[in-house]
């Protein structure tokens, strides 16, 4: 018998964060240069994403910054929400995608590498975090919307060119 | 951070900024395609990324994406977004291809059409601009994408981003004649880097 997924879709903006807990599922739309960054525990099944648009807090100019913008904080601020979810910090695994070069252009700004950019800053935060990186679909240039289900900790990626995958 | 000196009086004078740059991009298309383009009554508005990105159809909507940069006295991203549908129909027309499609028949041609007609249509919008301020304004070579809008539109929301949580955007809506409550339209969004608007007001004599 066909039995329809129990959960909602947590959904979760530009420069924003959430958690979501199975049976629920949580998904970011249209990610270019940004990255998603997924932490799960798998015993818990419970899974926090944040939409990166920004490598280094040090770029802000403003006095007061949203956290979820930039790398640094971003994968900070999301591993204290899902602490105090309850998810274990040794544990906690992670899953990446997003960092892409949408635009090719000769005269290479680095503002324009801004996709690596951003996921070299990640994989820097996690790796000081010590959370494992456990798969990443990241660069080239297409556009992704990323989808984490914490109940089989699979990343779910839809492009426009190249279909479906899982990570 | 929104932008505090930023008022009404100041979002009309960024809306005729859009309507001037616009209504010469949407004579050159008309020109390019011999097809009569309408132009909408443009917006300017300041909102967060997200709710831009929800105003144009959502993060996940498929477009043809054109995009440059402005330097010069101005700094900035330009973007030229349409509907697959229309971008299809337009070169369809221009190249005298009537399979050409964007998502399975893109043709070298097609490809480079596109591109090519971005390259007109903005710089006849940042020409107008350019003039109508009396600033030097330099378009970079426009970069082609056929993708998501929000991954599109995020390159232009990166510099925006290190000073603010809101964009002022610049949007100004064409169509094709006789398309009208059709999804087809075009636009044309314009994204001054916040230091820029100093510079538009001082131009204007505004303060």
């Amino acid at each position: 018998m066909f039995t329809p997924k129990s959960g909602k879709i947590v959904k979760v903006g530009i420069a924003q964060m959430d958690v979501a807990k199975s049976p629920d599922t949580i998904r970011t739309s249209g990610l270019g240069s940004c990255v998603g960054v997924v932490l799960y525990d798998e015993t818990k099944k419970i899974a926090g994403l944040v939409h990166v648009m920004l490598p280094d807090s040090s770029l802000s100019r403003t006095e007061t910054i949203n956290t979820a913008k930039f790398a640094d904080t971003g994968v900070k601020a999301l591993l204290d929400k899902l602490l105090i979810e309850g998810a274990q910090k040794y544990r906690l695994k992670a899953k990446i995608a997003g960092g892409a070069q949408m635009f090719q252009f000769s005269s290479a700004k680095e503002m324009m590498r801004i996709g690596p950019r951003n996921v070299e800053a990640v994989k820097k935060v996690l790796n000081e975090l010590g959370i494992p990186l456990i798969a990443e679909d990241t660069g080239g240039n297409s556009g992704r919307t990323i989808e984490f289900d914490p109940a089989t900790s699979k990343l779910m990626i839809r492009t426009v060119n190249q279909g479906v995958s899982e990570i | 951070m929104r932008h505090p000196d930023i008022n009404s009086l100041h979002l009309d004078i960024l809306k005729e900024i859009g309507n001037i740059g616009a209504a010469h991009a949407a004579t050159a298309l008309s020109n390019l395609l011999n097809k009569k383009i309408e132009m909408r009554v443009p917006k300017a508005e300041m909102i967060t990324f997200n709710e831009m990105v929800e105003m144009m159809g959502g993060a996940e909507r498929v477009v043809v994406g054109i995009y440059l940069r402005i330097e010069g006295d101005l700094e900035g991203s330009m973007f030229f977004i349409l509907p697959i549908e229309q971008a299809n129909r337009f070169i369809q027309h221009l190249i005298h291809e009537e399979h050409f499609d964007f998502r399975t028949n893109a043709s070298d041609l097609g490809m480079s059409a596109m591109q090519e007609m971005g390259n007109i249509l903005s710089g006849s919008y940042l020409s107008a601009m350019s003039d109508f301020l009396n600033l030097n304004i330099y378009p970079t070579v426009p970069g082609l994408s056929i993708d998501m809008f929000g991954a599109i539109i995020s390159i232009g929301l990166i510099e925006i981003s290190q000073v603010s949580d809101y964009v002022i955007m610049i949007d100004t809506s064409i169509l094709e004649e006789g398309l009208e409550n059709t999804e087809m339209k075009g636009h044309f969004l314009l994204l001054p880097s916040p230091e820029s608007f100093d510079v538009i007001f001082k131009a204007l004599g505004v303060v």
